[in-house]
């Protein structure tokens, strides 16, 4: 079993074992990427952020407790360094951010032309969404997390999960709605 | 009212709710049945089902072209482990490295929920607080009016940090009113270590107090957690 492999890859890590960590780092490395890119959506800075995450498994594994999965745990710590990243952001390249959405919204013959097309639609009201709705969406969908699993990586009740989830589907729908996709729900 | 307004208005039953996990196939054997017999019986549930798959589809295509870290990133996370004794035993280390090794080593759920907290405490100046933290470290532990120093190790605590803006009068007061006592602080952060009960209590209850204050006094506590 994974779950059971991972604890004891942190219990070697928590001994100083780099074999350990260089397994645990293998094993987790591309999702939390790939988590931190869709939160951040900068490539440099995801990166930088991977192995700040995984350094701090290296410093913290000596205080895992067990209480959830080992994968929990570090998409925790991911989502924490995400979100702080997100706070530092210059205001430069948050504007860039909200030119590139304006940008996404132009009616150019490029953007026409995906219009016809729902799933490239969908695509990039998905990539609008906010960090909130951007992260349990990813985690949902992406990482293949459970209720409970998104409930310990936020830190909300399972039935905020739940909610939080319609919630970034309804926002979606709204975007559709302004790409001339109406689909009524949620 | 339209019907779309009725629709976009109408509160999802609890097995619309679940529909992007079962999706994603991360629900349990019972959820799983019932979705799938709700589903069967239910056209209008399906085809709303079809755009839950849609947007699991492209939300996984989002992820896959995220591509990969760069291949020596092994190598990157190494140089900072090998380079950790010397920034761990350093005075170097900055405040918002500090904080930031305190809230990684609280549970997922703790970190979750003190996320937004720990993202002020980059922009927090905690100045306010000096002559409250003389006050504090130099007669072994803040003694309010109501509840007598004790010494740290004994009852249940929580690590606070109070709000930049609020004066040491609400502070004052605040620790009055919830029969609580500074013993320790402040650590890194500007956080105090504050006495909540005299006995040692169940960490349920602990979280519960935790709950409470925090809910209750958010004009006064910026970020608060248990700690031993």
């Amino acid at each position: 079993m994974q779950t059971t492999s991972d604890e004891i890859l942190i219990a070697k890590i928590a001994k100083g074992d780099r074999l350990a960590m260089e397994a645990l780092f293998a094993r987790y490395r591309i999702p939390v990427f790939r988590f931190l890119q869709r939160m951040l959506r900068n490539e440099a800075t995801a990166e930088d952020l991977n192995s700040d995450v995984f350094l701090n498994v290296w410093r913290q594994a000596g205080t895992f407790e067990g209480r959830s999965a080992v994968s929990t745990w570090i998409f925790a710590i991911a989502r924490f360094k995400a979100l702080n990243a997100l706070q530092r952001r210059p205001t430069e390249e948050l504007d860039e951010q909200k030119a590139d959405t304006i940008a996404d919204e132009a009616d150019d013959p490029e953007v026409a032309l995906a219009k016809k097309d729902k799933a490239a639609v969908l695509r990039q009201c998905l990539l609008k969404l906010s960090a909130e709705h951007r992260e349990i969406v990813n985690l949902v969908y992406y990482q293949h997390k459970s209720v409970q699993d998104v409930a310990e990586i936020v830190g909300i009740p399972e039935a905020t999960v739940k909610t939080r989830m319609f919630y970034a589907r309804k926002k979606l729908s709204e975007l559709l709605t302004e790409q001339g996709i109406e689909r009524g729900w949620p | 009212m339209t019907t779309a307004n009725n629709a976009k208005q109408r509160e999802p039953s609890e097995i619309e709710l679940l529909l992007p996990w079962y999706a994603a196939g991360t629900l349990d054997q019972d959820e799983m049945r019932r979705v799938e017999a709700a589903l069967a019986s239910d056209p209008e549930l399906a085809s709303r089902y079809e755009w839950v798959r849609a947007e699991f589809a492209q939300e996984t295509a989002i992820g896959d072209a995220a591509g990969e870290p760069s291949p020596g990133d092994a190598q990157t996370l190494f140089a900072k482990i090998d380079a950790l004794p010397a920034r761990r035993h350093g005075q170097s280390a900055n405040l918002s490295a500090r904080i930031a090794e305190f809230l990684l080593s609280l549970s997922p759920r703790t970190l979750g929920w003190s996320a937004a907290a720990a993202a002020l405490v980059i922009l927090l100046q905690a100045g306010l607080l000096a002559g409250f933290v003389f006050q504090a470290t130099n007669q072994g532990g803040y003694q309010t009016a109501s509840a007598p120093t004790t010494a740290p190790g004994e009852g249940s605590y929580v690590l606070i940090r109070f709000q930049p803006q609020v004066s040491v009068a609400d502070i004052t007061n605040f620790l009055k009113t919830n029969k609580l006592s500074i013993v320790g602080g402040p650590a890194g952060g500007q956080l105090y270590k504050v006495r909540v009960a005299s006995t040692k209590l169940a960490k349920a209850d602990l979280a519960r107090i935790v709950a409470s204050l925090s809910l209750q006094n958010d004009k006064v506590i910026a970020f608060i957690a248990m700690t031993d």
